[in-house]
């Protein structure tokens, strides 16, 4: 009975399945019958199996079902399968698998509820349950929240621990050996006498043999695989020119087009004239879209420069369009009937800032856009019951659902076809550009289109990182960080991209006080409330999401407090601290940069720590104040992910979130005019070149309880950390990104 | 007009002023030049001309006055150049969409300055933009290569 409760609670169970030639190994979702129909994407009874391990005649695939948009997740899982199976990564075939309920993320919708990831209290508990449901009900095949490896770590370990099981079964029945006298290793079963039997050969009478369940997975001491480095399954196509892209698709019969629709966003278009592009060389069509046009020619350049001749009559954007006018709806919504959250709201405050000296302050953070480098570009074609799309995407599930509907199709008919990723940063969450081909291919059936969008169009029509606005008030006493007070007021993320995929957003938005309400530091009286802002231009997740600029406002102000005190800002932090990872992680990041000792003249240093996705991260920025401007010297970094898998992509990770924070800190923002965003390429939203990039030295701990991802919690700590550091050399605080309105860089 | 690319011949009939990377990409199907910018921010469409690297968004088809060598050119898979292999010993790429720009700039540059001190190569890879932050491997990379290719 207890083992039934368990199947049912976690609704899916691991198990194999014969097909043709051979096996597969992964995991059964069945509906269930006494809970809510509608948590099931299943019909009553429906039975649905997802592999992660196949093994057929043509050889051993491993289906690595999140997203690679650049942070090595392909490898990752890889590995954790391999790790079980005894395979080689290089000598098998990885595929992202198709759009399937069960592959959906049980962890990533906990980020969207308050529950502070040092919290262990029965509330957290019942609450991450609650985020398994609510991950179900949305079909969250999403790769995002840095959720791939807690998510994934004993899920694709148990797969491949039966998979190896299973096929050493059938080895036995093979050879009439005993288990101890047979080993795995490199995809085979290796037998006393030194011949091997190849889990290829196999295969076929494994898929007939009840799968072995419930074998132990092997304790980090026994590991082969994990916590060493590997080289990357993309890292030779990828220096080699030979990655295929979505963009890079190549196909029989392919035509190139490309889309251009309202700058302002949701404005609409009143009308067109095509006259003059449509006699342009190249040119096979324009087409009507939703909010714009389509070109379709035989060369991606012939559509961009037909594009730019059409003349459209865009409507005006229903958004406030300038800065100013954003600015002043976010100071308008501290008000208490726009209160949001207060999860945080420890001791006292309003009597503890009732008299004697507050500090007092704001900070304002801009709209930023993801621009990964390679543009939203997908293939799609559009058939007799069928549409098939190629693309980079985070959340195929979505892509198949919607590209259905507005198809006419079933779900079931799209088959979405996860390419690599040119980088994503949370862009990918969104299948707009998607949705934007479909409708070409709707009015073009049977041709295989390739949709690329100018670099111009991503820009502005991105879903940037919503711009916040901070007020702050604390109070210090006797050397000490006292009171604390922070509120935050932002649009809602979560209201504007749940708002796309047609699911309602319920409750407050946690995103909005993200890495502020959840620091694990004991202040007396400390108090996070955040303000929802009206709806404004739509926005998404980016890199980190809501902690991306609250860790800015938070440790920017815990910074400016421990000086009010006339206290180490490390020091004290390391005071406040309650948790003790965390506080391993300041002082590691103490003791590397040499935290204290004496930099020289016009040297500065500033530390910042934020807990995020559950990673607590410690940064320490060094600058030298020089006659041209701020050089940023070197960074020092610890975090504690509980596990490395890999040290190498950790490392990299890790730092290339440091250079995301410090290069958007530096000099990018979004501002708008009329509704458009002013900012429309690199030349005016650089973020880091390579000749300022610090030194950067990075420490993975591993004291945390439980394992976790490393996409993003790099990124936080490292824009107050540079502010923090410019305020020590300098004396110059600065409260508003980017810097560069402030300070020049060199 | 006639383009000679990775050593093989070509015959294309494209506008004068079309940039040499849509020719490259959407004429020939040689993909591993990038769009990125259109505009020459961020490197990712370099090529050789000559040895030499340059924007292929930036560069027209007419304009083109030698042979055009793209990162398949540079090396393969099973021979890769110096710096491929400089880059797969460092794991520089994450997306590693920008890597083909990277790499061919970083190859022309260590042709022309086989001992390059630090701040030249920060000088020399400065155009070209990653949005994942490689950066410092792609400086210890171009090290080793510099290192590899003056000992061969």
């Amino acid at each position: 009975m207890g083992r039934v409760r368990t199947i049912a609670r976690r609704s899916f169970l691991v198990g194999s399945a014969a097909v043709l030639g051979g096996v597969a190994f992964g995991t059964y979702l069945y509906k269930r019958e006494v809970e809510n129909p509608l948590l099931d994407q299943l019909a009553p009874g429906e039975v649905a199996f997802n592999p992660y391990v196949m093994i057929d005649a043509d050889g051993i695939t491993l289906i690595t079902p999140r997203a690679d948009v650049g942070q090595g997740v392909y490898s990752v899982q890889a590995h954790l399968i391999a790790e079980e199976l005894d395979v080689d990564v290089s000598q098998v075939r990885l595929d992202p698998g198709p759009p399937a309920a069960a592959y959906y993320n049980h962890v990533v919708a906990a980020e969207g509820m308050p529950i502070a990831a040092v919290s262990d209290s029965f509330f957290a508990q019942a609450g991450r349950g609650a985020a398994d449901v609510a991950g179900k009900l949305l079909g969250l095949q999403l790769t995002g929240g840095s959720s791939t490896v807690p998510d994934m770590y004993d899920r694709l370990r148990e797969a491949g621990a039966m998979a190896r099981e299973t096929l050493v079964q059938a080895a036995m029945a093979q050879t009439g050996m005993a288990r101890d006298q047979l080993e795995t290793a490199d995809g085979a079963v290796n037998l006393p006498d030194g011949s091997q039997l190849s889990y290829v050969d196999l295969a076929a009478a494994a898929a007939a043999l009840e799968p072995v369940q419930d074998t132990p997975l092997r304790r980090p001491s026994e590991w082969r695989q994990l916590g060493h480095a590997h080289q990357r399954s993309d890292i030779v196509p990828k220096s080699t020119g030979t990655q295929d892209y979505g963009i890079d698709m190549q196909m029989d019969g392919l035509v190139h087009a490309t889309t251009r629709t309202n700058p302002a966003r949701g404005g609409g278009m009143r009308g067109y004239d095509a006259a003059e592009a449509e006699k342009m060389r190249g040119v096979q069509a324009i087409l009507p879209i939703r909010e714009g046009i389509a070109v379709v020619a035989d060369n991606t350049w012939r559509a961009f420069q037909a594009a730019d001749a059409v003349n459209c009559d865009w409507g005006d954007s229903p958004y406030i369009g300038e800065t100013e006018g954003q600015i002043a709806a976010l100071n308008a919504s501290f008000a208490k009937d726009q209160q949001d959250s207060q999860f945080r709201d420890d001791g006292d405050v309003e009597a503890a800032l009732g008299d004697g000296e507050v500090v007092e302050t704001a900070y304002q953070i801009p709209y930023l856009a993801h621009a990964p480098l390679e543009p939203m570009s997908v293939v799609v074609k559009l058939g007799a019951g069928r549409l098939d799309i190629w693309t980079g995407t985070q959340i195929p599930r979505f892509m198949q659902v919607n590209a259905a509907k507005l198809a006419g199709l079933e779900a079931e008919q799209v088959y979405v076809h996860v390419l690599m990723s040119g980088g994503s940063f949370g862009r990918r969450l969104e299948d707009d550009y998607v949705l934007q081909a479909v409708e070409i291919a709707q009015q073009m059936p049977d041709v295989p289109i390739k949709m690329t969008w100018s670099r111009e169009e991503d820009f502005t029509h991105d879903f940037p990182r919503p711009m916040q606005v901070a007020r702050a008030r604390g109070k210090v006493a006797q050397g000490e960080v006292t009171a604390f007070d922070l509120g935050i007021s932002a649009t809602s993320v979560t209201e504007s991209s749940l708002g796309r995929l047609g699911q309602p957003a319920m409750g407050p938005d946690v995103a909005i006080v993200a890495g502020a309400w959840d620091q694990p530091f004991a202040i007396p009286d400390y108090r996070v409330t955040g303000y929802r802002a009206p709806a404004m231009v739509p926005v998404s997740s980016w890199r980190s999401v809501g902690a991306s600029g609250n860790g800015f406002l938070h440790e920017s102000f815990m910074d400016e407090l421990c000086h009010a005190a006339g206290a180490d800002p490390l020091q004290e932090r390391l005071r406040l601290c309650s948790h003790d990872v965390s506080r391993k992680v300041l002082e590691t990041v103490g003791e590397m940069s040499g935290w204290g000792g004496d930099l020289g003249p016009r040297r500065g240093r500033g530390v910042a720590f934020v807990l995020a996705f559950g990673v607590p991260v410690a940064q320490v920025v060094e600058v030298t104040d020089t006659d041209d401007g701020i050089r940023i010297d070197r960074v020092f970094v610890a975090a504690d992910v509980g596990r490395v898998l890999d040290p190498v992509n950790f490392e990299a990770q890790v730092t290339g979130g440091v250079i995301w924070g410090l290069g958007h800190a530096m000099n990018c923002e979004l501002t708008y005019e009329a509704g458009v965003p002013q900012q429309n390429n690199y030349h005016a939203f650089e973020g880091m070149r390579l000749y300022q990039t610090p030194e950067i030295t990075v420490s993975g701990l591993e004291n945390g309880e439980k394992i976790r991802g490393i996409g993003e919690p790099g990124v936080p700590p490292a824009a107050p950390a540079l502010a923090n550091a410019i305020f020590d050399a300098t004396g110059q605080r600065i409260r508003e990104m980017p810097f560069d309105k402030h300070v020049r860089f060199v | 007009m006639k383009l000679n690319v990775n050593g093989k011949d070509h015959e294309v009939d494209v506008e004068d002023d079309m940039p040499l990377l849509w020719v490259l990409r959407d004429e020939l199907g040689i993909t591993g030049p990038k769009y990125g910018c259109g505009i020459g921010q961020c490197g990712a469409c370099t090529v050789h001309i000559d040895g030499i690297a340059v924007r292929s968004c930036q560069l027209a088809a007419a304009d083109v006055d030698g042979d055009v060598t793209t990162i398949e050119g540079l090396g393969t898979p099973q021979s890769m150049h110096a710096v491929q292999a400089a880059w797969v010993d460092h794991q520089v790429a994450q997306c590693g969409y920008c890597q083909s720009g990277q790499i061919m700039q970083a190859a022309s540059f260590l042709d022309l300055n086989p001992d390059p001190s630090d701040d030249q190569i920060d000088a020399a890879m400065s155009g070209n933009l990653c949005r994942c932050g490689t950066y410092p491997r792609i400086r210890a990379a171009v090290k080793t290569a510099a290192s590899k290719l003056q000992g061969a």
